[in-house]
């Protein structure tokens, strides 16, 4: 994990423990996320992947119990810092959820909004059309814009969530198992979308399913948990090695399909 | 018996599970059940049975003053000016002075003039009534009766609850008074009690469940004292009322400081915001279990996209409770509709002509109309108090309707 190139990071965290009250659920990870490429989180439940994730873009505020030490690095500003407004660490830095949550509004709606309340200057059709072909969902549905966001299937209304997304411009994206409930065929379609979007942006996946961190990402993370219950980060580095030759034997016990 | 097999069966084998008690016990509170639900059933008919019988029935009509005394001919053919004369010729110069002040004689229609006579120069009474059932079961009894005390009066069925009831203002006479004073005053007062009590409770909602901090020790006692406000018997809201709103505020509930002179605290304005103080504790429940049923998940895909936490509120979480904040308020309203006691100690009044003209009148409302008109002695104001009451069942049960429909609505789309 040494890496001393001044290479930029797209976000990097130093020795970051989070608390749930007086639990730590996470500690020390040490992590640097390379731009524009996927990076997965793996591990078992309750080590700590969700949490780490929504560290990112400081969604663990709406957790009321919930804080934490160490840095959390986005552009070389500690975004804990307390003059930095999590608004703007939000914009910049999206999320997909594990539910497709679609706002109960048209489709046109759930796109616009985002980039209204951001006070977007341009042309919001042009947007609402950018984004749905950027999320591969314009040809399903260039005709029924107006119609409610509710009436799509599972898997387009996970992709609509990812232009949703999309359409506030941020630079990284934080998809938090997206496809848990999705089927297989939509879920091949979200990694084949997040694959695209990788040319432009920075997504960090946490993900239950080893084949989907395999074969869609470029980086694995691989969590587990310490014997004091906090989730921790054991291996790192590019998933072709972490998959094929794994350096700590945890990894390979959990990726052979021994536990987890 | 056994089968073929030669074991027993399984219904043999299943002697020792005691299911013959267990299964009475559960016929037994099957039936318990049942039974409850008819009680209430049948309770609530016999409510509403009981009023209908009362607003209905054979009435006996006698004229205090002999038609034929009073013209050759039926009163219905005299034309205009014969009428007025009628009038003018038998009624007190006072009182025709002060029909004259209303609207002179000569510039009234045809029809307001016929009732004049009727009402003042005939005077025809209602002078028997019967209620509903006994009127179509037995209306024999009811024109023996008539005929042994009565001698000229005539029979005829009267519905209490009628058109004119409903727009006519207060009388000493049973048969001309109406509730329009009352209905108005209602109106009035609910719509104080809105704009007071809706935009207070939705906020104190917003406030409790999307700012305060839950697990607080402060907002806990908060919590729980609004749970035990909507408790409290409404006539403590009277007395508060009475001690803050028409004692200690007098001068701007009675309109004092806005230059409104003549009237004492005793107004529409304290009685509204009597009743907002009453239904608040109703609103802020309904509204903050709406707030809670809107998900979470809204509010963190809006905040995952930059939103501010006011921007998630009024776009997303309100416009989602907003079905559930209004059927709440409707119930409250309802509530307001119906409350007495507050009302009579903040000082409605119980017999009032003119139609509320502002905030700052003296008012009356339906619920007070009907106290008043059921101590009264006479069998007549019994029936035009359970024509009141059907006009006030009948505001609520469409209140209560468009809650239901508001509700089914926002769960479709949910």
């Amino acid at each position: 994990m040494s890496n001393n190139t001044v290479k930029t990071w797209a976000i990097e965290t130093e020795d970051l423990d989070i608390f749930y009250g007086d639990f730590r659920a996470v500690k020390h990870v040490d992590l640097r996320i390379e731009p524009q490429r996927i990076t997965s989180i793996i591990g078992p439940s309750g080590c700590g992947k969700s949490t780490v994730l929504r560290a990112f873009n400081r969604m663990n505020d709406f957790i009321p119990s919930a804080h934490s030490t160490g840095k959390v690095l986005f552009q070389g500003q500690n975004i804990y810092e307390p003059q930095v407004d999590a608004v703007v660490v939000r914009q910049k830095i999206g999320m997909v959820f594990q539910k497709p949550n679609p706002f109960p509004k048209t489709i046109y709606e759930n796109i616009a909004w985002g980039a209204r309340i951001n006070s977007y200057k341009g042309s919001l059709n042009d947007l609402v059309e950018s984004s749905l072909r950027d999320a591969a969902l314009w040809e399903e549905v260039k005709d029924q814009l107006q119609k409610s966001a509710l009436s799509l299937s599972g898997g387009q209304q996970q992709r609509l969530c990812i232009a949703r997304a999309l359409a506030v411009k941020p630079e990284i994206i934080l998809m938090d198992e997206p496809c848990s409930a999705l089927d297989p065929i939509a879920t091949l379609k979200i990694e084949d979308l997040m694959r695209e979007l990788s040319k432009n942006y920075t997504i960090i996946i946490v993900t239950h399913n080893m084949q989907q961190a395999g074969r869609a990402s470029d980086f694995t993370a691989y969590f587990t948990m310490d014997a004091d219950r906090a989730g921790m980060m054991v291996e790192y580095g590019e998933t072709s090695q972490v998959f094929t030759n794994p350096r700590n034997k945890s990894t390979e016990d959990y990726i052979s399909g021994r536990f987890g | 018996m056994t089968s073929s097999f030669g074991n027993p069966t399984f219904l043999e084998q299943n002697s020792d599970l005691n299911l013959e008690k267990r299964q009475k016990k559960a016929s037994f509170f099957a039936a318990l059940f049942r039974l409850s639900t008819l009680i209430a059933v049948v309770a609530l008919s016999i409510l509403l049975l009981s009023i209908i019988n009362q607003a209905f029935g054979l009435v006996a009509i006698q004229d205090k003053q002999d038609r034929s005394a009073i013209s050759q001919v039926p009163v219905e053919q005299l034309s205009q000016s014969e009428l007025v004369t009628l009038i003018e010729s038998n009624l007190t110069i006072n009182r025709v002075k002060t029909l004259d002040k209303e609207k002179p004689l000569t510039e009234r229609s045809r029809k307001d003039l016929l009732s004049i006579v009727e009402n003042e120069v005939i005077q025809s009474r209602v002078v028997a009534s019967y209620p509903l059932f006994k009127s179509i079961l037995t209306p024999g009894g009811f024109q023996n009766e008539v005929a042994q005390k009565f001698p000229q009066a005539t029979i005829r069925f009267k519905a209490w609850l009628n058109p004119q009831f409903l727009t006519k203002t207060m009388s000493n006479i049973p048969e001309q008074a109406g509730i329009r004073t009352a209905i108005l005053g209602s109106f009035l007062l609910i719509l104080i009690t809105l704009l007071v009590a809706f935009p207070l409770g939705v906020s104190a909602a917003i406030f409790l469940e999307e700012y305060a901090a839950s697990e607080t020790k402060l907002s806990r006692i908060i919590q729980t004292n609004i749970d035990n406000l909507a408790g409290v018997p409404s006539i403590i809201y009277g007395i508060l009322g009475l001690a803050i709103f028409v004692r200690v505020f007098s001068t701007f509930t009675s309109g004092e400081v806005f230059g409104v002179e003549g009237n004492n605290g005793r107004t529409i304005l304290s009685a509204g915001l009597t009743m907002s103080l009453l239904v608040l504790p109703i609103l802020i429940t309904n509204a903050q279990e709406a707030i809670r049923a809107v998900p979470n998940s809204l509010r963190l895909a809006s905040y995952g996209l930059g939103a501010t936490q006011w921007q998630t509120i009024w776009h997303h979480v309100l416009p989602n409770a907003l079905p559930g904040i209004l059927t709440g308020t409707i119930l409250a309203i309802s509530r307001a509709l119906g409350e007495t006691a507050p009302l009579i100690i903040v000082g409605a009044a119980t017999y009032i002509t003119k139609d509320p003209t502002g905030i700052f009148s003296s008012f009356t409302a339906i619920p007070i109309q009907i106290y008043n008109w059921t101590t009264r002695p006479q069998a007549e104001f019994r029936s035009i108090a359970a024509a009141a009451i059907l006009v006030l069942v009948f505001m609520l049960l469409s209140f209560n309707s468009i809650a239901i429909i508001w509700r089914n609505r926002s769960q479709k789309n949910r």
